[in-house]
């Protein structure tokens, strides 16, 4: 156990990501309310931004714009070490962007399920195709 | 117009033609056909060309986007292998969408150029996801072939609301299990394209490391789901039961499809022959888990009376041959998957044509609708009965020879259970092909024999010629079985198998 500790600690933004994508995942699964799975599936699906997100970033880096280009410390954040990998967050531009679609399919498809159906239980859903 | 661009224009031009089909389809229906075929036509010859260059050089074509040289920039790779998927998807889809007008004028008249505009959009994502060389590229493009997916397939009959919403949420899970084992990837070799990650990935170290073995298992999950690999097959039947004619016969035999050529790229153009058969010692177990999906599918497909149905869980069973034939890890296995994917899609697609025919013009979907069809529809009930024993595997038709070297693999790894299951599979189909023939011929026989003789009413023309092209292309392509396999199948196995 005192070696497990410092080994959550060091890679906590990990262990987060890996948390929430359970908790999405099981949602998903588990729920009955089709509008909680979509938000299950919304967690989800965060849960791998930020995990992208968070493997870009280094300890006391800054952001990957050029500071100071010209002046006395011309050097600031040109040393890849200086600054935080812009390409997992430029990915997840492009995920998140993905997300908010797909919610937004899911919402559409929920509302009309909505229509026909008159409930978004899924136990109640199956129980009026079934009739 | 140079030779050179080719490559490109197979997505472009659809791409482009969504967005003229959104701006000026609305006016006349017409129109946004016409932009269709024109889209479709334009997106097949350049695939054609391409298969063709390929296979005068034997060299794959690297196109690089804007220019930019990977690993920086992205880039489309065009070997034989998915030279020949691209010619296969921009096709069917050209088949397709000539077969289209018809039923999408009877099940979605009011907005049939939005429709045509997500057909679009559909085929540029699967088109793409074959073309790249690029794992993030390939994540965004089976999100856009999945988002115009579950568009065309809500806009189904009875509850296809419901299966859709099912098929978001586990197409959601496939994906993003897909991204977040890129994601390790990365986190190993800080690259994405694929040919430099398959450099990187064949040192000593990576070869033993826990995180790609992960990041491949992960992959490997989500692409299962997505090519409905039993026993993450749970969304298919309904999603695609419940859809239009049109979606169906797109999304059916394509779908799966590309999925399996995605897994063959990944399994030897990221990782390789040594890590995929050798570090991870599972793939006995794999061939064992297709072994049951193919004869759960082929049962399920039989316990069905409902026309589409029943094709849906064959195609269960077809995806257990090919996930099956790609880990025998054999030369046979892996050219009989390849050709699987050619065959295979165009079955589906002849059968899934002649159902929707049947259903088009009868009206209703259960084995009802087979009765005295013969005499009804003789050249739907043509194609038929050739696409179902291209299913069986009669020959000449070209199911027969892939599923040939599907048992050849499996006999010469000593995989048995497979070759059962194959042997299994292809018994169930004939009881299940020939039991539809004797109905469509002879109608109901305990019924009324002596009523009055049905009259021959025969689909229109447009939705006649594709089908009995793509019947003909089974055909065709099974009597010339030994050149394709020649010039373009025993170029996609890898070295060292």
């Amino acid at each position: 156990m005192a070696d497990f500790l410092p080994y959550i600690v060091a890679k906590y933004n990990y262990w987060a990501a890996l948390v929430l994508l359970l908790i999405g995942l099981y949602g998903m699964i588990a729920k009955n309310n089709l509008l909680k799975k979509v938000i299950a599936m919304s967690i989800f699906q965060s849960a791998i931004i930020l995990f992208y997100v968070s493997m870009g970033d280094k300890k006391g880096s800054t952001i990957p714009i050029l500071l100071h280009g010209h002046g006395e410390h011309g050097a600031l954040a040109i040393d890849p070490s200086q600054y935080a990998n812009p390409l997992p967050h430029v990915l997840m531009l492009t995920a998140i962007v993905v997300g908010v679609s797909t919610l937004g399919v899911a919402l559409a498809v929920l509302q009309k399920i909505h229509r026909v159906h008159g409930t978004i239980e899924e136990d109640e859903i199956l129980e009026s195709i079934e009739e | 117009m140079t030779a050179a661009q080719f490559p490109i224009l197979i997505l472009i031009i659809p791409l482009l033609a969504a967005f003229a089909i959104s701006l000026f389809g609305g006016r006349r229906d017409k129109l946004a056909y016409g932009l269709l075929l024109a889209a479709m036509s334009g997106s097949f010859y350049a695939a054609l060309q391409t298969l063709l260059l390929v296979l005068e050089t034997n060299i794959p074509i690297h196109y690089r986007l804007g220019g930019w040289a990977p690993p920086y920039g992205i880039e489309l790779v065009i070997d034989h292998l998915n030279a020949m998927v691209l010619c296969l998807v921009s096709g069917c889809a050209l088949l397709t969408a000539i077969y289209s007008l018809p039923t999408v004028r009877a099940e979605i008249p009011d907005r049939i150029h939005h429709y045509y505009t997500l057909y679009c959009l559909l085929v540029t994502g699967l088109a793409g996801m074959v073309a790249t060389g690029d794992a993030f590229n390939l994540y965004v493009l089976l999100e856009i072939s999945a988002l115009s997916s579950y568009a065309m397939l809500a806009r189904g009959r009875g509850n296809a609301y419901y299966a859709t919403f099912k098929y978001i949420i586990m197409g959601t899970i496939g994906a993003c299990f897909y991204l977040l084992g890129v994601g390790y990837l990365y986190i190993k070799t800080g690259t994405l394209n694929m040919a430099d990650l398959f450099r990187l990935l064949a040192e000593e170290e990576m070869q033993q490391s826990i995180t790609i073995r992960i990041g491949f298992i992960l992959i490997m999950i989500g692409i299962w789901i997505k090519m409905a690999f039993f026993p993450l097959h749970g969304w298919l039947p309904n999603a695609y039961t419940r859809a239009s004619t049109t979606t169906s016969c797109l999304i059916a035999p394509l779908m799966t499809k590309v999925s399996v050529y995605i897994m063959l790229r990944l399994m030897f153009s990221v990782f390789s022959v040594e890590f995929v058969y050798g570090v991870i010692p599972w793939h006995e177990q794999i061939v064992w888990l297709a072994s049951l999906a193919i004869v759960a599918g082929s049962i399920s497909a039989l316990a069905q009376r409902n026309l589409k149905k029943m094709l849906t869980y064959i195609i269960v069973a077809e995806v257990g041959y090919m996930v099956g034939g790609a880990w025998l890890a054999n030369e046979s296995g892996l050219a009989g998957t390849v050709y699987h994917i050619l065959s295979d899609a165009l079955m589906t697609l002849a059968l899934f044509m002649a159902v929707g025919a049947i259903i088009h013009k009868t009206g209703k979907s259960s084995f009802a609708a087979m009765e005295g069809i013969f005499r009804k529809m003789p050249v739907t009930s043509a194609v038929f009965v050739l696409g179902g024993f291209a299913i069986i595997g009669i020959p000449p038709t070209c199911g027969f020879f892939s599923k040939w070297y599907l048992i050849r693999g499996g006999i010469e790894t000593g995989q048995w259970l497979f070759v059962g299951a194959l042997l299994f599979s292809s018994l169930i189909n004939a009881i299940i092909f020939f039991r539809l023939i004797e109905r469509a011929y002879f109608g109901d026989l305990s019924g009324h024999g002596h009523g009055p003789l049905p009259e021959r009413d025969e689909a229109p023309a447009v939705m006649l010629v594709p089908m009995v092209v793509t019947a003909a292309a089974l055909v065709i392509i099974g009597l010339y079985t030994s050149e394709i396999i020649g010039r373009i199948v025993l170029w996609t196995i890898p070295a060292g198998l």
